[in-house]
């Protein structure tokens, strides 16, 4: 078994180097095919190898095999080990399928690029980087991949590196997630020495009779994991590099930043929620964390124009909503999040990039409209995704994995009322945006003529993830509408679930209805503003209050401007002061030495011969004292 | 002929060689750090007189014949060079010369 | 004998005197000629100390030699230069005293190591014969025969070479009228 997780990852690892290898020797045709071939084949292996999982479950609920055996150091060994269990499995399945389905989507997209194989080639290793992430059973290993997708989203967001804005954003982002990655590198150096060992179970294990709950130490160390996780995942504070992230092609914005590595975070915790139960603090400053970034992210994504900022900051509030899980110990729920979010994100993504291919590129959504009648399947596809964000009841895959999230944040013991209450506020303002987006895009008098619909290679990936984003809720329902609870069953072995206190456990037909009604309230909002345009709601938007605060949105509150003035500008300031560079003055010690060894010693090469004469009759004396002094 | 103390020939030896050294290091004008290196020639010749006085050996006379032959074909050509240079470039400072110089 | 060898003394401390005096005297000139003159003295005292030390011959040879061939070829080549009153001016403005400083250290150490080597060095004193010129010319023509071609060689190359060097150079007109100085190197 083990030969086939290795093969996940190598498939697109060798594609990766081949592409990169012969530059763009292949020709778009050939690259196309292998970039995207890779990957398919990469989802079907996966697939293989999660039905025999399903089917012959192992004894302890997973698989591990080593490649090979990489640091033996002292009392630490780090072999290159993969994990295969209910966790990866699920993770697996959605990277490669949906990996899949948006490297289709690209052949036909990134057609006419100059550097159609590096884009491929990027991706691929992208792929193999995310797999390597979620397969690790190391965390050593885990953080070889996490940096492997911090390389390549720096590497796609600036693939246009001609366009300034583009460089400039991919530099953010790396910059961004430095800072989360420096953390997490500390807390992996912490467990290191602290319990010798970094393989997972061990990990967990050992923690757990290592330390109580509640201990200063596994705090620290959960911290410090924490932050990393905030830097990937674009989560308070370090959330800023998400939206600037949209100059790169739409698809890498669907696949890394709506997809897959934005929810690397997620999947750290949720891997080592062991350790993030021995320290409730900091559960809670996630639950807390996440409240917030999904509140900010949905009133921002209010109040952009630009359609793809709209969905990176929908994204950003999204993944608030797994944190927010997360923090109130609900890890299935965060992860079944995941699942129907990863559906229809890139479904929205995808379905973006058509329009904006269809109007010249054009961002702004209100220079947009009446456009369902010529891209009709674009059209469908988007109502999809958007209901299914917006996570309207019944028939849409959002509403069941955020009533389940809303209700086990409503009933665990480490959630709460309040955090419910945000994550309710959350669901209608993710209503309103979701609709405002699609009634300013698709409906409306037209304002620029569209050209026809994309090809079948651009459409159908589309239309599985919209058929995805219906459907693959049905796995998770509450007891109310069939109570189906597959997905928990599942990963009740590997993650467990939150303890359900008493008062609102035995409300999930109330929570049930809230939340319906929330979502519901939104569009009716949305469609009352933008398609029936009521005056009331003119009068209201007027008020200067509301254009302040609007205007606070629109700016993502102002955190891009704080960060600048905080630490960017002095950082320029000292970096101007620094010019010189006294720390370089050390190893240039030795240059400059020898350049002022250099220019001494040359002036005796003055081309005089007396001087030259000289020296023979300096050296003479001293070789006769030498003679009689010895 | 009672003999000279061989110490005090080799002093003048020395003296003399000495005294050309320091016209060669300090004179510019070509001609006179020819004319001192004879100085040092004559010098050594003077040395090697003095040894072969020592040992009754005909030997050291030979030798200053022979030093003395170089230093007529070397003053000859040395004599050409500087007034081939003269010609050149109108000057006969040693400084002048130092196109070999490190830039 | 004690008279003889006082006076033999005396008269080589005298000839050396000389010797150096005019040698020094020779350097320090600004006039290139009178630093020639200095140092045709300086040979003749040079000389007779050769005859001091036993070596007639060789006495003769220098005077010949050193002070009638090779200082008078200085002269000739001093008088070709046709260096007017403005070389002297010259001179005296390319040795400034302090450009002694160096020379006179160096050969001050020189000869105090020269001193230091003597003073503790015990040699026998060794008596002065004459040695006849038929012995020198013995042992040149016997034992040092192929020394000699070499230097009969030698004196041939100088001469060729001095010719050649010596060449004015060829200035021709073209029929554009420019001249050209053909470089003879």
């Amino acid at each position: 078994m083990i030969a086939s997780f290795w093969l996940i990852v190598a498939l697109p690892l060798s594609a990766f180097a081949v592409l990169i290898l012969s530059g763009n020797a292949l020709g778009e045709r050939r690259s196309g095919r292998l970039g995207c071939g890779a990957v398919m084949l990469s989802a079907i292996v996966a697939a293989i190898a999660s039905v025999r999982f399903l089917r012959t479950p192992p004894p302890n609920g997973y698989l591990t095999g080593t490649a090979w055996h990489w640091i033996a150091s002292g009392p630490l060994r780090v072999d290159l080990t993969f994990r295969f269990d209910a966790l990866s499995l699920v993770m697996v399945l959605v990277i490669t399928v949906v990996a899949a389905f948006i490297l289709l989507y690209s052949v036909r997209f990134m057609a006419g690029e100059k550097d159609y194989g590096r884009y491929f080639a990027f991706m691929n290793l992208f792929v193999a980087s995310m797999l390597l992430l979620v397969l690790a059973d190391d965390l050593l290993v885990l953080f070889l991949g996490w940096e492997g997708v911090g390389l390549c989203s720096y590497l796609l967001i600036g693939f246009w590196y001609r366009d300034e804005s583009a460089v400039l954003a991919a530099r953010k982002a790396f910059v961004m997630t430095r800072i989360g990655d420096t953390a997490l590198l500390l807390g992996i150096i912490l467990l290191a020495t602290r319990l010798g060992s970094l393989r997972i179970e061990d990990i967990l294990s050992m923690a757990g009779n290592a330390w109580h709950a509640g201990a200063a130490l596994p705090a620290v160390v959960a911290l410090l994991l924490l932050l990393g996780a905030i830097g990937k995942s674009a989560q308070l504070p370090l959330q800023t590099w998400l939206p600037d992230a949209m100059a790169g092609p739409t698809p890498v914005s669907a696949l890394i930043h709506a997809a897959t590595m934005v929810t690397a975070g997620v999947y750290l915790i949720a891997r080592l929620h062991g350790l993030f139960e021995l320290a409730p603090l900091v559960m809670r400053l996630v639950a807390a964390l996440g409240a917030a970034t999904l509140l900010l992210g949905g009133a921002a994504a209010f109040a952009e124009r630009d359609i793809k900022r709209v969905l990176a900051y929908s994204t950003m509030s999204q993944i608030g909503y797994m944190f927010l899980a997360l923090g109130a110990g609900a890890w299935t729920a965060a992860m079944f999040h995941f699942v129907t979010h990863a559906f229809f994100k890139a479904l929205l993504f995808l379905a973006a990039g058509i329009v904006i291919h269809s109007v010249n590129g054009e961002r702004d959504m209100l220079k947009m409209g009446g456009l369902w009648r010529k891209l009709p399947l674009t059209f469908a596809a988007f109502t999809a995704g958007a209901c299914s964000l917006a996570a309207l009841p019944v028939f849409t895959a959002g509403f069941y994995s955020k009533d389940f999230i809303l209700y086990s944040v409503a009933a665990s013991a480490s959630g709460g009322i309040i955090p419910w209450f945000c994550g309710l506020t959350g669901a209608f303002i993710t209503g309103l945006y979701s609709f405002r987006m699609l009634f300013l895009v698709f409906f409306g008098e037209r304002k620029i003529a569209p050209a026809p619909e994309a090809g079948i290679s651009m459409l159908l990936p589309i239309i599985v993830l919209a058929a995805g984003a219906l459907t693959i809720g049905f796995l998770e329902t509450p007891p109310a509408l069939g109570g189906v609870s597959l997905f928990s069953n599942h990963m009740d072995g590997i993650l467990g679930s939150p303890s359900l206190i008493a008062p609102l456990a035995h409300d999930r037909l109330a929570l049930l209805f809230l939340a319906a009604f929330a979502s519901l309230a939104g569009f009716f909002v949305a469609w009352q503003r933008y398609l029936r345009k009521r005056r009331l709601f003119e009068r209201f938007v007027k008020a200067p209050a509301v254009m302040s605060v609007y205007g606070l949105c629109a700016m993502g509150f102002a955190f891009d401007a704080f960060y600048s003035a905080m630490i960017v500008r002095p950082f320029s300031v000292l970096v101007k002061l620094n010019k010189a560079d006294f720390t370089l003055a050390y190893s240039t010690a030795l240059a400059r030495l020898t350049q002022t060894a250099h220019a001494l010693l040359s002036r005796t090469q003055n081309g005089k011969v007396r001087f030259s004469v000289m020296g023979i009759a300096l050296g003479a004396a001293l070789l006769l004292a030498i003679g009689i002094f010895s | 002929m009672t003999p000279i103390p061989f110490e005090q020939i080799l002093l003048l030896g020395t003296v003399l060689f000495v005294v050309g050294l320091a016209g060669v290091l300090a004179r510019r004008n070509l001609i006179l750090i020819l004319l001192s290196i004879e100085i040092m020639l004559n010098a050594a010749g003077l040395i090697f007189i003095a040894g072969g006085s020592k040992f009754h050996e005909p030997d050291g006379q030979v030798m200053f014949l022979f030093i003395l032959a170089v230093a007529a074909a070397e003053v000859t050509i040395g004599l050409a060079l500087i007034l081939a240079q003269n010609h050149a470039s109108r000057t006969l400072d040693a400084d002048a010369a130092d196109q070999l110089r490190d830039r | 004998m004690k008279h003889e060898a006082a006076i033999m003394n005396l008269l080589f401390l005298a000839t050396a005197i000389v010797a150096v005096g005019t040698s020094i005297a020779a350097i320090t000139r600004h006039n290139v000629l009178h630093s020639i003159l200095y140092l045709i003295v300086s040979f003749a005292a040079i000389a007779v100390v050769f005859y001091l030390l036993g070596a007639p011959f060789i006495a003769a040879l220098e005077i010949i030699t050193y002070a009638g061939a090779i200082m008078v070829l200085f002269l000739f080549a001093v008088m070709l230069l046709n260096l007017g009153g403005s070389a002297i001016e010259q001179e005296r403005r390319w040795q400034p005293v302090l450009s002694w400083a160096g020379p006179a250290f160096a050969g001050l150490v020189l000869l105090a190591e020269f001193l230091f080597i003597l003073m503790h060095d015990t040699t026998v004193n060794a008596a002065n014969p004459v040695i006849t010129p038929a012995q020198v010319g013995r042992a040149l023509f016997l034992r040092y025969t192929v020394g000699v071609e070499l230097v009969a060689m030698l004196l041939l190359s100088a001469l060729l070479g001095a010719s050649r060097l010596g060449r004015r150079p060829r200035t021709y007109i073209l029929k554009q009228g420019i001249d050209h100085d053909s470089h003879s190197v």
